[in-house]
This record gives C-alpha cells, structure tokens and sequence, in this order.
C-alpha cells in the first residue's frame, strides 16, 4: 500500500503531462514547443541537481555537456549520419568529456573545483563561437536541415517533440531515483554533508564523486540531443557560461536536493523567462531585462527560502534571521 | 624581431588587466573564502562610471570617479550581501552569481546591449618605437597602472596593520579572531580595494579596446578566475606571475596558432598546474 | 572565587554529540588542569569557551556572560594558546607577535625575558622555528597583553623533554599573576603546575577537586584517565 501511495505522485504528474497536448489550451504548436522546452530545462536542471543538490558539487561548466549534445548531434546530421547514431554517439561524447575533465578538476575541491569546471566549459564555448575547420558555424549556428526523421518535422508533429522532451524528463528522474535510493546514493549524500567522514568510512570519495559529474553529464548531452531537435540547430548560447548560471538559479529556485524541485524550477525558469521576453518592451526601466527580474528573485530567494520552492517556510523568522547576521 | 616586441608588450599589457581584475579577487578568496562573481560587475561599473563621468570632467579624474564607485559597490555589496551569509560559501557563490546576473542586465537596461565608444585620452594615444617595433602607449598605460597597484598592495601587506592582518587570516582566519582582532574589518577593506583595482581594470579595458559594453567585465573575469587559481588563491605575487604567464601565452598563441588556440592553451595551463600542484603555484 | 563558570556546555559537531552539559568552575588563581583521555571532549570544551565551536549553555567571565564573538572574548581578556600552537608560518616572528599585541604598551619585557630565543630570532620566518620555539611563540603571543585568564591546549605537545622543563617554568611564573585553564597530558607537568583538576570523560564531568589528591591516588588516576604515572 505504501509502496503504491509513492507511485501515486509521479503517475499523476504523468498522466497531467501526457494529457497536457490533447486538452485544447495547450495544442497549438507555439504553446507545445515552449512546453516541450520547458521540459528539456526541468530534466537538465534536475540533471545538474546530482552534482549541486546531491553531491555538494557547485559545476560551472555543464553547459559543455549540454552543448555537446546539441553540437555533436548537428555537426554528425549535417554529415549525413541518421539520427539515432548521432544522437548515441552525442551521448558518448558527453560520457567520455566528463569523466576525462572530472578525473582533473575533482583534484581540488570546493570553489577551486568551481573555477576549473567554469575555465573548462570557456574551451567549449570558444571552439563553438571560433568555427574550427567551418565545423560550428560559430555565432551564425548550425540549421538542422536534412535527415531530421519526418515525425520530428513540420507543425504539425510539434506534439512529438514535446513527447520526447517528456520521455526525456522521465528517463533523468528515474535515473535520480535510481541513484539517490542506491548504496552509492547515500554515499553522495555523505560526501556533500561530510566528505572527510566518507573518507573515514574507507570508502574514496574520489570515485563516487567523479561517477555523479560523468553521469551528470551523459544527462546532460542526452538533453542537448532532444533540444537540437526541439529548436531545429545549435547556436553558441548553448555552451555559454550564462547557461550554467541559469541551470544553478533553476535548482536553487526549485529546492537543491529534493525530489521534483529541481525539475521544476527549470520548467518555471524558462517559462517565466520566455514570457517576460514577451512583454519586456512594455515594462519601464530595469525590469526590461527578464535577467534583471530573475536575477533579483534569485538573491532574494538564496536569502528568504534557502530550501528553494520545495521548502518555502514561515516568512516571519526570515528578515530577523537576516538582520541578526548582518549585525 | 619586431613581431616579437610587439606580442610580448601586448601579452604583458593583457597580464596587466588580468593581475588588476585577478588579485582583488585572490585576496578576497584568501581571506574570506568567497568566490566573487560579481567581481566582473565591478569591472563593468568603473568602466561605465569612468565613461559617463568624462562628459563632465578630465578623463582622469573621471577614472577616479569610475575606482571610487567600483570600491564603494564592493564594500556595499560585502556588507550588505556577503556579510549575512560568512562561512555559508555556497550561499555567498550563488547570491554573488544572482548579482553578476541582476548587474549585467541592469547595466543593459541603462546603457543598452551594444558597446560604447570609450574616450581616449592623449597620454594614451600614439606609438612608441621599441627595439624597432612601433607599439601602441596604451599598453605601456595598462603594464605601468599594474605595476604601481602590485607595488602599492605588496606595500600595504607589508608594511600596515591593516595588511599583516590580511596576511595572517590568508593563512588561518580562525586564528586571527583567536588573538582579539575583528577580521571581518578586513574582509571589507579587501573588498574594497579589489573593487577599487577592477574598476581601474574597467577604465583601463576601456581605453585599451577602445569601447565598453556590459559584458566586458564577464570575459575578463574567467581568464581572471584562471590566474588565480594557477597563482595560488590570496597570494598577490602569485597573481602577477600567473597573469604574466596567461597573457603572454594567450597572446604569442592565438597570433601563431589559429585564433582561439591561446585561449584553449590557457586553460591547458591551468589543468596541467592543477595535475603537478593543486594547490596552485604560490603554495 | 572563580573567574570562568561553564554551565551545561552542549556541543555537537557534523552531527555528532561531543559535549553532554560539561559543568565547572575555574579558579581565579592559579592553573586548573582539563583532564581526561584522548576524545574525551577537552579542546572543543575550550574552543567553545573561546566562541570558537558552537555550543549551547553558559560562559560566564569575572561574573559576566561572554559576547558571542571570539574576538570580543578576547578583548575582554581571555587570551588562548591552540593546540597545535597555530603560529602565522608566513610571518616574521616579529610580526606574530606584533599582530598580537593589542595595548599600547606590550609586555615585550616579560615575553623576552621568558623566552629570550624570541628576541634573538625575531626576523626570522615562524615556520622555520623548531616546534618548541613555535609554541613559545604561541604563549609569547598571549603574554603581550594583560589577560585576566589564559586557555591553554596542550603546550608541552610533541616537545623534547629539556623544552617541556622550560615551558612548564615559563606557565609556572606566569600563572603567578594570571589564572590558567590548562589541557595537558603530560602528568608531571599537570603536578608542578595545577592546584585544581577537572576531569572529562566521554563529554561529561566525571571529576573534580585538588589536583593533589587525584594524582596521588594512583588507582584513582588510572580509573579516570587511563594511565599511570
């Protein structure tokens, strides 16, 4: 019974999520595929979360998986290579990167780790925005023009790229779950509370941590592979440090270290971001720039709810608490 | 031969940016063990600071105007943000990486996306023949306001109270409050003297590249994270000879390997430093 | 008369309780030895006492409760001497001790005098010292100001026996003009210089009284902590 009361939860958010294209506020293809992105971001920052929330690992450099994903995936479809072996190999690449790169940064930790995984991710944006050897396109991007399979193209087949991004969200969930309730899981879990008492335990947090950042990133080019196919190419934002930030303002936003919380302020984030685009020219001054508004409610959110969305608590305790510090 | 000169004195005036930007940051994560990354907002305020300030004033005041404003938003944002959070380095990462966010687009907002054309002063301008190369003065501008600030914080470490208690909490901070003193007056002090050098950087980049936008202070401020951890974090001289190396590298590089080629090798540097010494080279 | 009253001291650190409500005074004069076995909770019992772990419970000073700060405790007069001496390696002696200094006018009379190396050595870099230089360093750092209680952790750790000698003089005729709350292993250090004793086992005071009557009951000795003598 229990065990069926914690199935309850996923299976209705999935039953919302597979009805959401056949009720009739959502089917149009511009609402499909502004969903279907924010699903892509809700699994990517869920992805970033094993690092963040789960594994005390502050990256500044996942956007270099994700933009594997995308630019692997382009550059092979535009070689003639068909879809699915693109998107394997994008996958293995992501793999591969990660574990080389971990095996160096996880040498220092805390915020020296943070440096090297952002200086690492600088390479990936400067290969992608200098074109080497006309492969990248640099800043015009790279179009997915052909050997896109015909149920990924057209209007009318929008619904199946949101079907994907979905598939995609599960999949980086189940995988979570998987993790965290394993062995290795609450080995994680100790690293980022204590790693000196994992390391106590006999157990090398070493290796733990660097199989969270490679399976972090074997997400993460996994979501670049369904966003290249969402948006129809690569651009450079893709590999931009910026991309990082927003992934780590999306899982503070949504609760580090929990269930859905981070899922969800990716999902929200990109919302929010897309619709304050919309009306930025209408809004006076500042608040123009969606980044401004996101950037405020981040901080403020770092300060007032430290638990993210999943844990938004009594308000009352949090300007006290604020000024007793300050003082 | 000339060739040559010229990369060199152009790598060293790029290492003298990256030293203004990185040791102001160095030596707060020294100290306070906070990884700033609204260092680079700093930056971007002198610069626009700077920029309006000289449709009033002589440029040089208005560079003054531009470090004074960049020293009082660091000591406003350490002691308004930074403050509420010590030993919460997490926290303090995420609030400086909201800020550098919220900063940057309020910069846009203000000043528009798209870059400024940056007055040039006449003590900036023209050529300067060396071993018979001719070399633009504003590099010698950037080399020679690095060298007075490393002479001037080599000099305040050295020689003030103020600086030996920086030195000290650099290598145990705990300690420091152990023997009676508030070490937290110097977290505010350091934040405002690497705002105040990142601002120069600003002014400085301004004239160097000739405009300024919002987002100058964000790709300086990586090549900047770089030279300190390679240099060794707190340590100034560290810094100056990380910058050295990162800006000469980047420059002989990306001109005799395809564009794009120093950068990578930069950071080559500092994962090939991380595998011998993770510590960093001054420690 | 006491100068520091510690009242149900609770510490817990990375989730593990260290402290269970340690209780006890210390005399206004004299040294008053922190005694117990290895883990049995004496330097994070003074590191709270110096606002250095965070704890729950009472510190009272010279009949006053202690600001939260350390620094603050420590203008108010509680000088503290770390285990593992905690010298700055990167400064000069010099400059260690010029850091330390807080008055206008330091002691550097009593310090060189208790520890003429000091003087002698005084441009060197302090972690080229030899260990028992460092911790008369250490002490050296706390004399310079008038304190009117000094913390001690282990001071005569790791030494070479002719260096405990000097040490244990130097604590002897400092703790003829201020108190000392003293952690120390070394037992016949503990006799020459402690009047009071506390003993701590697993947290929690299992002690106290006359140093004397401890270490002179050698079946009472071995029983608390652990050793002979």
């Amino acid at each position: 019974m229990k065990r069926f009361m914690k199935l309850l939860l996923p299976l209705g958010l999935m039953a919302v999520f597979v009805s959401l294209p056949f009720g009739s506020a959502f089917n149009s293809p511009g609402t499909l595929n502004l969903l279907a992105l924010c699903l892509v971001f809700a699994g990517l920052a869920a992805g970033y979360d094993l690092l963040f929330g789960r594994t005390g690992l502050l990256s500044f450099g996942h956007a270099l998986y994700f933009a594997l994903g995308v630019y692997v995936t382009a550059i092979l479809m535009r070689q003639g290579i068909p879809l699915a072996l693109a998107a394997v190999i994008a996958v293995l690449c992501g793999v591969v990167v990660a574990a080389a790169l971990g095996a160096i940064a996880l040498r220092v930790d805390g915020i020296a780790f943070s440096m090297v995984t952002l200086a690492f991710a600088q390479v990936g944006a400067i290969l992608v925005a200098r074109d080497p050897g006309g492969l990248t396109g640099g800043e015009e991007g790279l179009a997915l023009s052909k050997g896109v399979p015909d149920f990924l193209t057209g209007v009318a087949n929008t619904v199946n790229l949101y079907w994907l991004a979905l598939a995609y969200v599960v999949i980086v969930l189940a995988v979570l779950a998987r993790v965290v309730s394993s062995p290795a899981g609450r080995v994680l879990a100790g690293v980022r509370d204590d790693a000196r008492r994992v390391g106590v335990l006999g157990l090398n947090p070493y290796s733990f941590k660097l199989t969270a950042f490679t399976l972090s990133g074997g997400l993460a080019a996994m979501g670049g592979v369904v966003y290249v196919l969402i948006v129809g190419g690569a651009s450079t934002h893709v590999a931009s440090s910026e991309l990082t930030l927003m992934l780590l303002v999306m899982v503070v936003l949504g609760g580090p270290g929990t269930k859905y919380g981070p899922a969800i302020g990716g999902a929200l984030f990109t919302f929010l971001d897309y619709q304050l685009t919309g009306v930025a020219d209408s809004l006076p001054g500042p608040l123009s720039q969606p980044l401004f508004i996101l950037g405020t409610v981040f901080i403020l959110a770092v300060y007032f709810f430290p638990g993210g969305l999943a844990h938004v608590t009594a308000l009352k305790n949090v300007l006290p608490r604020y000024f007793r510090r300050v003082s | 031969m000339s060739t040559i000169v010229l990369l060199a004195v152009t790598g060293l005036g790029l290492a003298a940016l990256y030293f203004l930007v990185a040791s102001g940051l160095s030596l707060v994560f020294g100290l306070a063990d906070v990884l700033n990354f609204a260092h680079g907002l700093f930056l971007s305020l002198g610069a626009y600071a700077t920029w309006v300030a000289a449709e009033h004033m002589s440029i040089e005041a208005a560079i003054a105007v531009g470090v004074a404003v960049g020293a009082g938003a660091a000591v406003l944002v350490e002691l308004i943000m930074i403050r509420p959070l010590y030993t919460r380095t997490i926290e303090q990462v995420l609030v400086t990486v909201g800020l550098s966010m919220a900063g940057v687009a309020l910069l846009q907002a203000v000043f528009g996306a798209d870059p400024k054309p940056f007055p040039r002063p006449q003590w900036a301008s023209g050529v300067l023949e060396v071993f018979g190369a001719r070399i633009p003065v504003d590099r010698f501008v950037l080399i020679g306001a690095a060298l007075l600030v490393f002479g001037a914080l080599m000099a305040f470490l050295k020689w003030t109270r103020y600086g030996l208690i920086v030195r000290a909490g650099v290598e145990n901070r705990e300690m420091v409050t152990a023997l009676g003193i508030d070490v937290r007056k110097a977290f505010t002090l350091v934040f405002a003297i690497g705002g105040a050098a990142a601002a120069l950087a600003g002014a400085l980049a301004g004239i160097y590249f000739t405009t300024v936008s919002p987002a100058t202070g964000g790709s300086l401020l990586i090549f900047a994270f770089i030279v300190v951890v390679i240099g060794g974090m707190g340590s100034v001289p560290g810094s100056a000879f990380a910058a050295i190396a990162v800006g000469l590298l980047q420059q002989f590089v990306n001109y005799y390997g395809t564009s794009g080629a120093g950068d990578i090798c930069v950071v080559a540097l500092l994962a090939i430093v991380l595998l011998v010494r993770p510590k960093g080279l001054a420690r | 008369m006491s100068i520091l009253s510690v009242s149900d001291l609770r510490v817990k650190l990375s989730g593990l309780d260290i402290l269970h409500g340690v209780s006890f005074d210390v005399a206004a004069t004299g040294v008053t030895a922190l005694l117990g076995r290895n883990g049995a909770g004496k330097t994070t019992t003074l590191r709270a006492v110096m606002g250095l772990a965070p704890y729950s419970g009472t510190v009272s000073f010279a009949g006053s409760p202690l600001d939260t700060r350390t620094f603050k405790r420590v203008q108010a007069g509680l000088g503290y001497v770390p285990e593992d001496r905690c010298i700055f390696a990167g400064l000069t002696v010099a400059e260690n001790l010029k850091l330390a200094s807080r008055t206008a006018k330091p002691d550097y009379d009593l310090v060189f005098g208790l520890f003429p190396e000091l003087s002698q050595r005084s441009a060197q870099k302090a972690g080229s010292l030899s260990g028992g230089q460092q911790q008369m360093l250490s002490l050296g750092r706390v004399l310079l100001n008038g304190n009117r209680l000094l913390v001690i952790d282990e001071p005569t750790k790791g030494l070479a026996p002719k260096v405990v000698t000097e040490v244990a003089s130097a604590l002897e005729r400092v703790a003829l003009a201020v108190p000392v709350l003293l952690v120390e292993q070394n037992l016949a250090v503990v006799r020459r210089l402690a009047s009071e004793a506390i003993v701590l086992s697993g947290g929690k005071v299992t002690w106290t009284g006359q140093s004397q009557t401890l270490l002179e009951d050698a079946a009472l000795t071995k029983s608390l902590l652990g050793v002979g003598h």
